[in-house]
């Protein structure tokens, strides 16, 4: 006889029909995969029962290697071996100068003014490198889960700007997977520690990573995560502290010269080894001496707490900044939560403990808490639970505005702001007849020009010809719920559509991908038709089973016999099309099919909406007024 | 689907001025758990696009109507008056809002003193409650006067966000 069988409500899905989703950690020095199993949401370890893979990616003339091998020759191969890609993220070839860090490559710039770093095996641009880590998890997650994924969720730091987050789902766009959502690190610790069926509240993210750092204030509300204030520092982190052991170690060694690349990878690997130490001792013997650096001696925790102060102080200031910007008093932060490896140190408890006046929440790994809340979360996007009322609403970290007269920055829309949003903002002509305009989006809270992140620059051109300040041009920002931002313009006074074209200041073309992608194939053994042929019979079974779902809640409520009849046969065309081998047919009944549900979308919309205020009448809102 | 409902409607809220925060957080939250993207991202690309355009809405709409200011400045639009970028204002209410610029600058200059500020701010949410009575009664009866009040109120709210600026300086935030 069969035990009986108790399951949450949320997870009656038949087990044929669960969907694999994965929640994708893709952090500096470390990345993991987890994944919902059996109710349970865990992180996947390798064959050899490794959970973390560290973010590291050599190439080597016999090919690329990932993670731990990779790592190990780090300090041999420093040159074809990429540690820490995610700083590169979205970054210009002049940024890497700001980034403070001596890094061992080799530079060029591609076309777009993005970096590539030149290995044994030929160039590669960031985007590739962590395209990398990310299909080296996903199969492993493949391997696990038996089969292919059907959507993943990827972490990203709250503060990351627009060119890093899209920078971020280029990487998954080449490495083959469907992102359902880019999720801010610090809202995926608060699902992970399950505080979205906790009491209502205010909820305090600190999360000190290698080498971010985010706090982010969470609301919770009637089921909804609302992001109050994000904040950070995009350049502060456990490497940080690292680098402040080094420091500390050179100093007290008397050794004058400057350090060479090679001599400083060693120096930081020992400075980290001395930092984990120190977490569970009060002193840590040291006997350093490699590449002319010679040191016998002991740092204590005491002696540490003061190398690294100033870094966890610029942390507490952050926190300071986005309780103000949340508008929250910190009597109102009923919850902290401890997320990143470097919370581990007992500075950092202390003095957040000591700020937020509470004890703040670090029972779950730090390192893992960001991919289990992930993989909650895709769990849910994907379809597996239904009946979970849970919302995660985001903000804008940055403002997103133009450049205007004089070099100034002039915000559109500003940081904090619900996402998905709009805003439009009109200009006019300066000159006679002025045909064309210069439009520079900016990212960034700074009043200059030039010390805002340059997101896009593109021309407006077909202007009417009109005097000066008669033309009127609408700038269009949209950003959708991942926080990435789409620009329009056009002419309004005269009905004129003018051209707009977008270049992404550091980001790919989709040309580029494109490319990247049909490179990538050659070197792979799957035909690149048979993966086509694939990705369009997944996204219409995809569609397929949406809709199917769709008209069997909602079809007898709000269409006609006659119109369910005709989307139910439009659904076996499409379906039949799926069994043949034409990819192009198979997408284009997709393209059609949706088409054709078009209207009962938005009948089903309507509906949920009128659902939401149901029950509800103006003369009954004026008696709770 | 009717994306021209205005504001209020979107939230069955009555279009009035003095809007009940409240209902209006709970309605908003309600709304977004309804038509959010997350709740189609296994849906049709017509799904997701209705979807993303529902939330931008709702987002919107809540702004607008949650501060005191957009909301002034919508319930003008609804009644079809679009705001001037140099409006002539009377001689004495300039005359008062540089008095109250010099006050800000001279606790500026005076090492900060935050009490000072305090009270300074409190003086201005009073003074901006004051403009936000007026502005209410005038709507329905005379829209020149209810134009003239959002003026004010714009010039208030500069004066707000620079207090906020200076105290975060003198706070070092």
């Amino acid at each position: 006889m069969a035990l009986l069988q108790i399951t949450e409500p949320g997870q009656a899905v038949d087990p044929h029909q669960r969907k694999r989703a994965a929640g994708l950690d893709l952090g500096t020095t470390n990345s993991l995969i987890a994944s919902v199993r059996e109710g349970v949401a865990e992180t996947l370890p390798d064959e050899q029962g490794r959970h973390m893979l560290p973010s590291v990616v050599r190439y080597a003339s016999g090919g690329i290697i990932v993670g731990d091998e990779a790592l190990t020759e780090a300090v041999n191969d420093s040159m074809n071996t990429i540690v820490s890609v995610k700083r590169l993220m979205g970054r210009g070839i002049e940024d890497l100068a700001t980034l403070g860090d001596q890094l061992p490559y080799r530079f060029s710039a591609s076309e777009g003014g993005m970096p590539r770093i030149e290995t044994i095996s030929g160039s590669v641009t960031p985007v590739e490198v962590s395209a990398e880590i990310l299909r080296t998890l996903v199969d492993r997650a493949s391997a696990t889960l038996d089969g292919d994924l059907d959507g993943v969720v990827i972490t990203v730091p709250a503060y990351f700007d627009d060119a890093q987050r899209q920078a971020t789902k280029d990487a998954a766009q080449l490495a083959g997977v469907n992102v359902l959502r880019l999720l801010n690190e610090p809202t995926a610790a608060a699902i992970a520690y399950g505080l979205d069926s906790g009491s209502e509240g205010v909820i305090a993210i600190y999360d000190l990573g290698g080498g971010t750092f985010d706090i982010s204030l969470l609301r919770l509300r009637k089921g909804v995560f609302e992001v109050l204030a994000t904040g950070g520092d995009s350049a502060l982190g456990g490497d940080d502290f690292d680098r402040a052991i080094a420091g500390w170690i050179v100093e007290q060694s008397g050794y004058a010269k400057p350090l060479a690349t090679e001599q400083l990878r060693g120096l930081l690997m020992a400075s980290r080894a001395i930092k984990e130490s120190l977490t569970d001792n009060a002193k840590v013997d040291i006997d350093f001496d490699r590449d002319g650096v010679q040191f016998k001696g002991a740092l204590d925790r005491a002696t540490f707490d003061e190398l690294v102060a100033p870094l966890v102080d610029a942390s507490i200031k952050a926190c300071r900044r986005a309780v103000r910007d949340a508008g929250v008093e910190l009597g109102d932060i009923h919850n902290v939560v401890l997320v990143g490896g470097s919370t581990r140190v007992p500075q950092v408890i202390d003095q957040v403990a000591n700020y937020f006046g509470k004890t703040p929440l670090n029972n779950m790994d730090p390192d893992k808490v960001v991919a289990v809340g992930a993989a909650v979360q895709a769990n849910i996007l994907v379809g597996n639970k239904p009946d979970d009322e849970m919302l995660l609403l985001d903000v804008l970290p940055l403002s997103l505005g133009l450049e205007t007269v004089g070099g100034l920055a002039e915000k559109v829309i500003s940081r904090n702001t619900a996402i998905p949003t709009e805003r439009a903002q009109e200009f006019t002509t300066y000159k006679d007849g002025q045909a064309a305009m210069l439009i520079h989006v900016l990212q960034g809270e700074r009043e200059l020009v030039a010390d805002c992140r340059s997101l896009a620059r593109f021309e407006l051109t077909g202007i009417p010809p009109m005097v000066a300040g008669a033309a009127k041009i609408e700038v269009m920002f949209n950003v959708d719920a991942d926080g990435l931002l789409s620009v329009s313009a056009r002419e309004t006074s005269t009905g004129t559509q003018a051209s707009v074209e977008v270049k992404p200041s550091y980001g790919l073309t989709d040309e580029e991908i494109t490319s990247m992608l049909q490179a990538s194939f050659e070197h792979a053994t799957e035909d690149a038709n048979q993966r086509s042929l694939m990705e369009a019979r997944v996204e219409s079974g995809r569609v397929i089973e949406a809709l199917g779902n769709a008209l069997a809640e909602d079809g007898a409520a709000l269409l006609m016999e006659s119109d369910i009849q005709a989307l139910q046969q439009a659904i076996e065309k499409l379906g039949s099309l799926s069994e043949g081998e034409d990819h192009l047919a198979i997408s284009e009944g997709t393209e059609l099919l949706g088409r054709a549900s078009e209207e009962f979308a938005s009948l089903r919309m309507d509906a949920a909406v009128r659902k939401a205020l149901a029950g509800r009448n103006i003369e009954e809102v004026d008696k709770e007024i | 689907m009717d994306f021209n409902r205005n504001y209020f409607e979107i939230f069955g809220l009555p279009v009035d001025y003095a809007v009940a925060e409240e209902l209006l957080a709970d309605r908003f939250l309600e709304l977004q758990k309804q038509v959010h993207p997350d709740r189609f991202a296994a849906g049709t690309d017509q799904e997701k696009r209705l979807a993303m355009q529902w939330a931008t809405l709702v987002n919107t709409a809540n702004e607008t109507l949650r501060a005191p200011l957009p909301r002034a400045i919508y319930m003008l639009e609804l009644r079809g008056v679009a705001l001037k970028h140099n409006p002539a204002l009377p001689p004495s209410f300039l005359m008062d809002q540089i008095d109250l610029r010099e006050q800000l600058e001279e606790i500026e200059e005076d090492e900060g003193d935050l009490e000072e500020l305090d009270s300074f701010r409190k003086k201005m949410l009073l003074a901006i409650n004051v403009v936000q009575a007026k502005f209410k009664e005038a709507l329905d009866e005379d829209i020149d006067k209810a134009e003239r009040l959002v003026y004010e109120l714009q010039f208030l709210s500069k004066l707000m966000v620079s207090a906020s600026r200076l105290e975060e300086k003198l706070l070092d935030y």
